[in-house]
């Protein structure tokens, strides 16, 4: 499978996310902001970091990046699009995904692990997890605070569109944590998903934690078209 | 050209003498102006050079030792790691966020200017008490700086160490290290050669930010008008550093350089004279090439510029238009600004008018070089007899409580977690452990890293307590299973021309030095920073090391402090003494005394307890070093992180509060014996229950000192309000 990793001046966690589809069976290609062509590509990553140093706003001017035209073209098409951290940032500010980011609760940086649940597996992120398994997942941004006004909130909620939300050790929805309960959520098709948590960062025992692996696998199994 | 301006450039009037004497004219405005940053302390070292001889790095892993951007070990099947350790004092007093940020900067630039990508940097900060509101900014402001720059710029941060203590009230230090790796062919270095080469400035415009912040700023002390040096602090662009790396770093990939060069302290300048003396070349240099941010900057401005997130690349003509491409790419400025000549004279110009004309060795290379009057302090003897009083009885239980519940030795999390330290899928120990352990991704290989400081212990004996630091340091890394391999020290001390803190700093090289000769670790780079001082006040001599570990294998499951369990047992290895008092945590903070003479490390039996150490990591599943609060302290860290109570009888108090070094802690299954010939051990405890329990010396609830050790540094920096006010004075310190 194809993936197109795509690298904005100021991502960072390409590399990592590569590494990782590359030991699920995926056959990432880094994709360089301004190249239009994304022919063949069976899925497509945006991965973490700062895109255009995070100026303006996160993902403000990484969704004028001439790769992003390409991008939405794939996924209204259907292609498996999945953006982590700031590449959810970015999905949000080209309107593939609904929502926006703003900072953290306690405006301040948040790296550490934190605990999610499946809520939803009708998703290219979700679809080989079970509603209800709690993942032990790093999350590691400033602005990871998921906001959308009400109705459409409703909405998101009402079709399954909230793929993960953080949760305490009981088990319980926990907005403590930056400020909002959501860490994942996919677009009505389900193809397009977007995860402010890295699970490539969850994907050896070794690291501390492999529970992202499920997540990634999703991916991988989308791209190859398997029957879910 | 008036003698009072060499003055007011910081210059004295011997030195300025000899820069006539060098040029065989009085210099030019431009020329006097470089010459003042160059030899200033902060670039030219002269009051410390002719004592850093005293370090050794003739190690045969050494390929690069001081002198370069950053020190060079070889780590076996063609890596190469790059290490180096600064200070960014004096910008981050001035203005925190700035100051810290980029401190990050500097430093990874002189990584990635070796050719190897940065890959992990640690902080060692210090602060006044977080009793005093400046002291919280200031805290607040570096912390939120180091992780503002070193996210963005996409460098994860992987620990360091965080003190709070009087002397640094009016005078933080922000100490900042750095490690990158490389694959051998990758390595450049400075050295400009090939006539007719051209000199490629990349990276930010030039502006007025930041001239003159390493002489007016790094070589002279503060006083009550130091708010009037904020515009001397530079501003740094963490986005502009990303594509500045990657730019590089392609440019390395394609062999498009012959040398590069990070532009530091004295901006052009510098890295323009330092390139082409090391090359043993001379540079014709035109100032109306270089990209510039303001306009109507005199040579003098362009020349000094401090502006951050710039590198001096030396490119053959051919290969000119390659690198403009890259650049372009990465959306960087690249101007040709200088071609390389025959002979070594560096020529400026301006509007086609030469501004100046210098031997690039004088500048760079040939500064001055100072032997300052040393002279132990008068009232070293009374330090010394003004031992610690110790108490006939003491609630352990109760002190270690109050030790938790110092910021110094309570939880960083608070730190750390804003801190991205999970990157490059790489951290295998993370910050709040011993060392912090990562892997070379697709190798076997480890490097442990631990950054240390003790400026108690130094202020009372610097040469023991500089021992004690690398001692420290090297026991840490043991403790994830990695020997020490290479050392980076950064040297933070008082005022240079006062006799006193000259004495301090040369006692301080020979303890590094001697404790690094006794572990065969080589010191491959350093920094100085002086003038420390604050209205006539100098910090206590802080001598911090960062020791850099290496292991291969690596070990399949390294110990951490969490992985302790019900049932098993507490070995302590090592000597024992049951009197190191000077300069404890329990006499300071208990007692709120500091007085006394530290005990030396034997480096017979310190060598040994290293390798011992290093040797259990492949076997047991915790490994804690004995340092601050001692036992006591130490066993209640390993309860806390791991959530599991435990039992201590020894027969004294001072047994567990004591802290002697060269000891460590290990946690294994029942049964098994950690004694070996050489080094004493001992079974002094089991894990078990809900309560630290020091048997006659009082025990506390787990819970108790889990949430007093998490929450001292929030509900200092969060909760403020809460905390007593204590007018007029400058509260928690502790004073002899």
């Amino acid at each position: 499978m194809r993936t197109a990793v795509i690298v904005f001046p100021g991502s960072n966690c390409e590399h990592d996310v590569a590494h990782v589809l590359r030991s699920l069976g995926a056959e990432p290609e880094l994709v360089f902001h301004r190249d239009r062509d994304l022919t063949g590509a069976d899925g497509i990553v945006l991965p973490g970091g700062f895109a255009h140093g995070d100026y303006l706003r996160t993902g403000a001017i990484a969704r004028f990046s001439p790769v992003m035209a390409e991008v939405e073209r794939h996924a209204a098409a259907g292609t498996p699009v999945i953006g982590i951290c700031n590449g959810f940032q970015i999905l949000t500010e080209a309107g593939l995904l609904p929502g926006a980011m703003v900072a953290n609760r306690g405006l301040r940086f948040i790296c550490r692990h934190v605990l999610v649940r499946v809520e939803s597996t009708d998703s290219v992120l979700t679809r080989n997890a079970d509603v209800g398994d709690v993942l032990r997942i790093p999350l590691n941004s400033y602005q990871g605070n998921f906001v959308l006004d009400t109705d459409r909130l409703a909405a998101l909620e009402e079709r399954g569109g909230v793929l993960l939300r953080y949760v305490d050790e009981k088990g319980h929805p926990d907005h403590t944590i930056n400020g909002t309960t959501i860490a994942g959520i996919a677009n009505a098709a389900g193809n397009v998903a977007g995860v402010m948590p890295h699970p490539e960062r969850a994907s050896e025992r070794l690291l501390g934690s492999s529970d992202g692996l499920v997540l990634l696998e999703s991916f991988v199994a989308s791209m190859a078209k398997l029957p879910a | 050209m008036s003698e009072s301006r060499h003055r007011q450039l910081g210059m004295t009037d011997d030195e300025y003498a000899s820069v006539v004497a060098v040029l065989d004219r009085p210099p030019a405005d431009a020329e006097l102006a470089m010459y003042s940053v160059m030899w200033s302390e902060h670039c030219s070292y002269k009051s410390s050079r002719h004592w850093l001889d005293r370090f050794r790095s003739d190690y045969p892993w050494v390929v690069l030792g001081p002198g370069e951007n950053a020190g060079v070990v070889d780590l076996g099947d063609g890596w190469l790691a790059a290490l180096r350790i600064e200070s960014h004092n004096h910008p981050s007093f001035v203005e925190p966020y700035q100051g810290a940020a980029t401190g990050v900067g500097g430093i990874l630039r002189d990584i990635f200017t070796m050719g190897a990508r940065p890959v992990a940097v640690w902080d060692s900060i210090r602060f006044g008490p977080l009793t005093d509101s400046k002291n919280r900014y200031l805290f607040g402001g570096v912390v939120s700086g180091i992780a503002g720059y070193g996210n963005a710029v996409g460098v994860p941060t992987l620990g360091g160490e965080v003190e709070f203590a009087e002397p640094f009230s009016n005078n933080p230090l922000v100490n900042v290290m750095a490690l990158g790796l490389m694959k051998r062919d990758q390595l450049v270095t400075r050295a400009a050669v090939g006539v007719g080469n051209v000199a490629i400035l990349l990276g930010a415009s030039t502006g007025r930010d930041g001239i003159g912040g390493a002489s007016i700023l790094a070589s002279t002390s503060f006083d009550e008008d130091s708010g009037a040096k904020r515009p001397s602090v530079q501003v740094g662009d963490p986005f502009e550093e990303k594509k500045l790396i990657e730019a590089c770093l392609e440019l390395y990939e394609k062999d498009l350089v012959v040398a590069i060069q990070d532009l530091g302290a004295a901006g052009i300048s510098c890295a323009t004279s330092e390139s082409a003396a090391a090359g043993g070349m001379g540079m014709d240099v035109d100032l109306d090439r270089v990209h510039l941010r303001e306009t109507a900057m005199t040579a003098a401005e362009i020349l000094l510029s401090e502006s951050q997130e710039r590198m001096l690349a030396i490119v053959e003509p051919g290969d000119v238009s390659d690198v403009l491409a890259v650049a372009e790419k990465w959306e960087i400025n690249a101007s040709e600004i200088g071609t390389l000549t025959e002979g070594e004279t560096l020529v400026v110009t301006m509007n086609g008018v030469q501004v100046a004309s210098v031997p690039a060795a004088s500048l760079a290379e040939n500064g001055p070089r100072y032997r300052r009057p040393a002279e132990r302090p008068a009232d070293l003897d009374a330090i010394w007899a003004d031992a610690p009083m110790l108490p006939g009885v003491v609630d352990v239980a109760a002190s270690v409580l109050r030790m938790l519940d110092d910021p110094a030795l309570a939880d960083r999390s608070w730190v750390s977690e804003q801190y991205d330290h999970m990157l490059f899928l790489q951290t295998i120990v993370e910050p709040g452990h011993d060392g912090s352990l990562l892997r070379i991704r697709g190798t076997t290989k480890g490097l442990a890293v631990s950054t240390d400081g003790d400026p108690l212990r130094c202020f009372l004996d610097p040469h023991r307590g500089a021992e004690r630091i690398v001692y420290e340091s090297a026991l840490n890394v043991a403790a994830t299973g990695a020997g020490p391999y290479a050392l980076v020290d950064n040297l933070n001390f008082g005022n240079p021309e006062k006799p006193e803190v000259m004495w301090q700093f040369i006692e301080t090289v020979e303890g590094v030095a001697a404790a690094c000769e006794s572990l065969a670790v080589p010191v491959v780079g350093g920094n100085v920073s002086f003038y420390n001082e604050t209205d006539g006040v100098d910090i206590h001599p802080t001598p911090v090391v960062g020791m850099l570990g290496f292991c291969d294998p690596m070990p399949a499951s390294p110990p951490r402090l969490d992985r302790a369990r019900h049932g098993m047992e507490l070995w302590l290895i090592g000597p024992e003494s049951g009197k190191d008092f000077a300069g404890s945590a329990y006499c300071r903070i208990v007692l709120d005394h500091l007085g006394g003479r530290p005990e030396a490390v034997t480096p017979d039996i310190g060598n040994a307890v290293v390798a011992h150490a290093t040797r259990l990591a492949y076997l047991v599943p915790v490994l804690h070093d004995v340092s601050a609060g001692g036992l006591a302290v130490a066993v209640a860290e390993i309860c806390i992180r791991s959530g599991v109570g435990a039992a201590v009888a020894e027969p004294t108090w001072e047994l567990l509060l004591d802290e002697a070094p060269s000891r460590f802690l290990a946690v294994v299954p029942p049964g098994a014996d950690l004694g070996i010939h050489d080094i004493p051990a001992r079974r002094i405890g089991v894990m078990g229950g809900d309560e630290i329990d020091f048997g006659s010396f009082g025990s506390l609830p787990l819970d108790d000192a889990t949430r007093v050790w998490r929450e001292a540094i929030p509900r200092r920096m969060d909760h403020i309000s809460s905390l007593p006010a204590k007018p007029g004075k400058r509260g928690g310190g502790q004073r002899r």
